[in-house]
């Protein structure tokens, strides 16, 4: 057993900038040990058996809330699901009044995703139970990042000296902060690519390279994370078109096959694929795009079991 | 604090030899049963028990694997701290098998309760025993007994029982401690 007396610092997770080193190497701990779990005949452990979760989900989302109600149940916890689309919201409701009325239900714990970036940071302040960041906005995506992160030390048994490249829509993509945070805090080298336009100018200051010229960027990386263009998050024109994107900045078996050596390609989803990546490469060897998707049911349930469990 | 050593030496090791051979007489070539230790304490005693069953028993293969129950546990929620689980290997089918817990102390039965839970994710095993190292009676909180048990104590609950193994603590023993304030 490791040390014992262990638990997170935080009593929610709302972004990878409030978690230590510690933190993160627990919930990678945490998250082999479930991963075990999630290969047996029978693959449900009765931990939360009294717990009740709701999860709220203020955007659209299939494989964030698929893995959270899986990871759940997996662990045994009773799920309710709530989609603002479906719901009182459309009729005026606040977002406090929305969830104060889901908590006198006598929930536990609230998963979250909404387009409005520190909706999560809001909520923590005026709720008592732990909150968990399934997205907010154009801000953070911990539990992404740390399955990202938890991909990459599977893959190469440590994280700390990899070099990272994050390719793609870096302005609007919470994946890419929490993304950023999260690897440098274990000790890789971050680097983003894209067009300018889709590069904030502040995002020096966290200690990442920026490069515009893809090929460079793949030649220097060890791993890149290719990112979907948010379209839905563009209200202005960023470049002229998506076949010119593409061109520019889609990842393509011909340009994989030129690099110097094997790199391992990564994507958060949905795939936009022709645009992004291609299908060649989303479907390579080199791609560990489902097994980022199998290590996140792993890395929420070991979220979810350590704050359910933290006084 | 006050120690009072209940096995060392070479008391310790007859008693290894005596469970391996109460364990030989019931499972004969170990063709249809594998061991599995509870972690975290427990796998010091099952490797040991393994390790010498393979040394009488050169020619049969011994299934080891080690069961971890962190996840089944009835104390979740109820510490100061959340209870950090331990790996689980278990690279052969436990279905049909007859199963041989092992831990190094039995005490109040709820650790084994657990185990015997968790077991049930791998499938259902023929028969399920029970081997302890130490076995502290007349404290028990579940109706479990053990099968094979290597020596009885009679101890209060302010008392702990410490088990030492060569491999991890560099010395092979059983310690029983009181705390005295």
């Amino acid at each position: 057993m490791a040390d014992t007396q262990q638990q997170l610092s935080s009593r929610h997770l709302l972004g990878i900038k409030d978690l230590s080193l510690k933190d993160i190497e627990l919930i990678f701990e945490t998250a082999d040990t479930f991963k075990e779990v999630l290969n047996r005949p029978i693959k449900k452990v009765p931990s939360l058996r009294d717990i009740t979760i709701a999860n709220i989900f203020f955007e659209n989302s299939t494989r964030t809330k698929l893995s959270f109600e899986l990871a759940q149940k997996r662990l045994s916890a009773d799920v309710v699901n709530f989609a603002a689309s479906s719901s009182s919201v459309s009729k005026g409701e606040t977002l406090i009044d929305t969830v104060n009325n889901i908590l006198a239900m006598k929930v536990d714990m609230v998963v979250m995703r909404h387009p409005y970036s520190g909706a999560g940071v809001f909520l923590s302040k005026h709720i008592n139970v732990p909150i968990i960041n399934a997205g907010d906005g154009a801000h953070e995506h911990p539990t992404q990042a740390l399955l990202d992160a938890f991909s990459i030390r599977e893959k190469f048994g440590e994280v700390a000296g990899k070099k990272v490249v994050i390719v793609g829509d870096i302005l609007h993509s919470r994946v890419a902060l929490s993304n950023i945070l999260c690897l440098q805090k274990l000790g890789a080298q971050v680097m983003v690519c894209g067009p300018t336009t889709l590069i904030p100018k502040f995002i020096r200051t966290l200690g990442v390279q920026v490069e515009t010229n893809l090929i460079k960027a793949l030649n220097w990386c060890d791993v890149a994370n290719m990112l979907r263009i948010q379209l839905e998050r563009q209200d202005i024109k960023y470049f002229p078109s998506i076949r010119e994107y593409a061109m520019m900045y889609g990842l393509n078996k011909k340009i994989l096959d030129s690099l110097d050596k094997e790199i391992v390609v990564m994507h958060p989803g949905p795939i936009n694929r022709g645009v992004e990546i291609t299908s060649d490469v989303a479907d390579s060897k080199q791609s560990i795009i489902l097994n980022q998707v199998e290590n996140g049911v792993a890395i929420r349930m070991a979220v979810l079991y350590l704050l359910a469990a933290r006084k | 604090m006050q120690n009072l050593t209940l096995l060392s030496g070479e008391k310790f090791q007859i008693t290894l030899q005596r469970l391996c051979h109460q364990l030989i007489e019931n499972h004969n070539d170990f063709s249809e049963s594998v061991i599995l230790g509870i972690q975290p304490r427990g796998i010091g005693l099952s490797k040991r028990i393994a390790k010498q069953l393979q040394i009488i028993l050169p020619n049969n293969k011994i299934n080891h694997g080690v069961l971890d129950i962190t996840f089944y546990r009835d104390d979740f929620r109820r510490g100061d701290y959340p209870l950090i689980p331990s790996a689980t290997e278990i690279d052969f089918i436990v279905e049909g098998k007859k199963v041989i817990l092992i831990d190094d102390v039995l005490w109040t039965g709820r650790t084994i309760r657990a185990a015997m839970d968790a077991l049930q994710a791998f499938g259902r095993p023929e028969k399920v025993e029970l081997l302890v190292l130490v076995d502290r009676r007349y404290s028990r909180q579940f109706p479990i007994e053990a099968d094979y048990i290597g020596i009885k104590v009679d101890s209060i609950s302010s008392q702990k029982v410490v088990v030492s193994w060569q491999e991890t603590d560099g010395l092979d023993n059983v310690i029983l401690v009181s705390e005295h304030k």
